[in-house]
């Protein structure tokens, strides 16, 4: 590891002393870093900690588009999958409790990320309120570090309503919409 | 021009990777982060930090450089890396790009523009051309798979990473690859174009990097990535490992000619197919950009590439003969990633409780490129990598064993990484062995040699 303000040839430096020496472990710290070093059956092993505080230049935010970027793409354009396709459909749709009698279940994203009603742009949502759905019916999609990961229904049922609009961070275990489920 | 102040418009190890050097050369940094990013490792380390909402967002990053006050922006590989748009708001802010100019990355970034330069450049190509969905039914991307020969491969025309690959192996599925394909790759790349190709298998992927000046440009050496799951490198090694003489020179003098029909300046790839058992190559891609497995570059030529990256953005011509690179043994890069082989690689973001690493004397050949540490938190929002550990040796086999011991050494928790994996592989004879192909890893995967 070659993490500055320690370069890997002050390491190098710090381990040509310490093989010298009887000791078997070293641990290091300065109000910048923490370095230990420990000898293994393998060799010496290392960790850092960088304990500097970041330092910004401005306060204010540089920004033109709200949105957060998900990912590691070369377009900057039109490049989340769903953007455009749940866009019509965007804002939290609140489930009508009086509606219908069966419980009321929710589907819940399995890894934190990006919530995507619709499997590319210009597509038609994956379900709506009031859709039916089975089991194994796929509702939406969490893309999580460059991977869309499909979240199916769960349980069959009529789509209540949705408590992540399109595009918006889902926590992992939050209620991403509600099933009335069958009785 | 002399560079004093560069604004890094990158996350993760690359970010850190390009503070190392500038921290070297005596130029301050200022790293472009995000909310997500404003604590971690980079930042902490950066002279300054500026905050921006996205590492898309070309106005954005051109605004910060300039609030910065800083002279060149450099963009690490991925997000604006490769973005003509960035490189000409730069010109027009004023400010250096730390890459090549727009008209280059145009022509390398539109797939099928890059194909057309290779073919000027006496490149070999797979046989192929554009799909045109708006061809009766296909009829036109029918025609043209049927004069390629099955399997044909589909391919989105405005950008690489796997997305919008396809396979065809029979004729009744072509139409319908190539609608998905174009639905995929107009969301990624906002450029609905595919274009076919011939499907060769097994096939090698072996690179070879340029840098240019714009006058002259050279190579330095290749670099094999055949080790891939779904088009992501896992390990990269170089120099390719039992590649002929003939082939080596063919491949590496046929970069070098179409980074010189391109009069390429800055740090670039170009990505060949190998058929090694027709010992024939095919010109792939350029990939105008730094890429992560540069370091096995720079272990056996001894270069710092952003180092030389800064001085030929400094307008400074090349400052290395071909003639004057040299390659001295053999080496090889893991790229550890937070994901779980177990379950189908499924990213693993999480906070990370401890990072230990090896630490290795002057000589020993180790090198780690990492940006995390314990308390490190691993955002879903961006890729998976967590560290890069590269082992030098004088032949393949001492590289190897390096890397065996360096990776006994390692220890990451908190996050379910691809460590393990990455262990086993290495002690597989066939990748010991070398000169594996593209299909290897997902078959070692399936088979009975993966726990």
């Amino acid at each position: 590891m070659d993490l500055n303000p320690l370069t890997n040839e002050d390491v190098a430096d710090i381990l040509a002393l310490l093989d010298s020496l009887p000791y078997d472990e070293l641990d290091l710290e300065t109000p910048r870093f923490r370095l230990t070093l420990r000898r293994t059956p393998g060799g010496w092993t290392q960790s850092t900690q960088v304990l500097s505080v970041p330092e910004p230049v401005a306060t204010t935010t540089v920004s033109h588009r709200g949105a957060p970027d998900h990912g590691d793409v070369t377009s900057s354009s039109s490049r989340t999958g769903a953007e455009e396709g749940g866009r019509a459909a965007d804002g939290v749709e609140v489930a009508d409790e009086a509606d219908g009698d069966g419980e009321l279940v929710a589907v819940r994203a399995p890894l934190p990320g990006t919530f995507y009603r619709a499997p590319r742009p210009g597509a038609a949502p994956f379900v709506e309120v009031g859709s039916r759905v089975e089991a194994d019916t796929v509702i939406g999609i969490v893309e999580t570090m460059k991977l869309m990961n499909s979240v199916p229904a769960g349980v069959a049922g009529v789509v209540a309503g949705f408590c992540v609009a399109n595009a918006e961070f889902a926590a992992q275990g939050a209620a991403l919409l509600r099933i009335r489920a069958d009785q | 021009v002399i560079l004093r102040r560069v604004l890094i418009a990158n996350r993760g190890e690359i970010a850190v990777r390009v503070m190392r050097t500038c921290r070297r050369l005596g130029i301050e940094t200022v790293l472009a982060v995000t909310a997500a990013d404003a604590d971690a490792v980079p930042a902490r380390l950066a002279d300054k930090t500026i905050e921006i909402t996205s590492y898309l967002d070309v106005d954005a990053v051109v605004e910060a450089a300039a609030a910065a006050r800083a002279d060149a922006i450099h963009p690490g590989y991925g997000f604006l890396s490769e973005n003509p748009r960035l490189a000409l708001a730069c010109e027009a802010a004023g400010i250096v790009f730390i890459g090549p100019g727009a008209d280059v990355l145009e022509a390398a970034g539109d797939k099928l523009a890059a194909r057309g330069h290779a073919v000027a450049a006496g490149l070999p190509v797979l046989p192929g051309g554009l799909a045109d969905p708006a061809g009766e039914g296909g009829a036109g991307a029918e025609a043209l798979a049927g004069r390629i020969g099955y399997p044909v491969l589909v391919k989105a025309a405005g950008g690489g990473g796997g997305r919008g690959l396809r396979v065809v192996r029979d004729p009744a599925d072509l139409a319908g690859a190539v609608a998905v394909g174009s639905a995929e790759a107009k969301a990624a790349f906002a450029d609905p174009r595919v274009y076919l190709e011939r499907y060769v298998s097994p096939a090698r992927h072996v690179e070879v990097q340029l840098l240019g000046d714009g006058e002259n440009v050279i190579h330095l050496g290749d670099r094999d990535c055949s080790v891939q799951r779904r088009y992501q490198k896992l390990i990269e090694e170089a120099p390719a490992p039992l590649l002929g003489d003939a082939l080596r020179d063919g491949l590496r003098n046929a970069a070098v000619a179409l980074g010189e029909h391109l009069r390429y300046r800055g740090a670039g790839t170009v990505e060949f197919l190998v058929d090694a058992a027709r010992d024939a190559f095919y010109f792939l891609e350029v990939n105008a950009r730094i890429q992560v497995e540069h370091p096995v570059t720079e272990a056996i030529t001894g270069l710092d590439l952003v180092e030389e990256q800064i001085a030929i953005a400094e307008r400074r011509p090349l400052r290395v003969r071909q003639q004057d690179v040299t390659f001295t043994g053999h080496a090889i890069e893991c790229r550890l990633n937070a994901e779980d082989p177990a379950k189908d690689f499924l990213p693993s973001p999480g906070t990370i409780t401890g990072a230990v690493f090896p630490a290795g004397a002057t000589g020993a050949g180790l090198r780690v490129d990492t940006h995390v540490q314990a308390g490190s938190m691993v955002p879903p929002h961006y890729d998976s990598l967590l560290a890069k550990v590269i082992a030098h040796g004088a032949g393949r086999g001492e590289a190897l064993e390096r890397l065996e011991d360096a990776l006994g050494r390692c220890a990451i928790d908190g996050v379910v990484t691809n460590l393990d994996m990455h262990r086993k592989l290495l002690a597989d004879p066939e990748f010991e062995a070398g000169g594996v192909d593209t299909g290897y890893l997902t078959r070692w995967l399936s088979g009975a040699g993966h726990g």
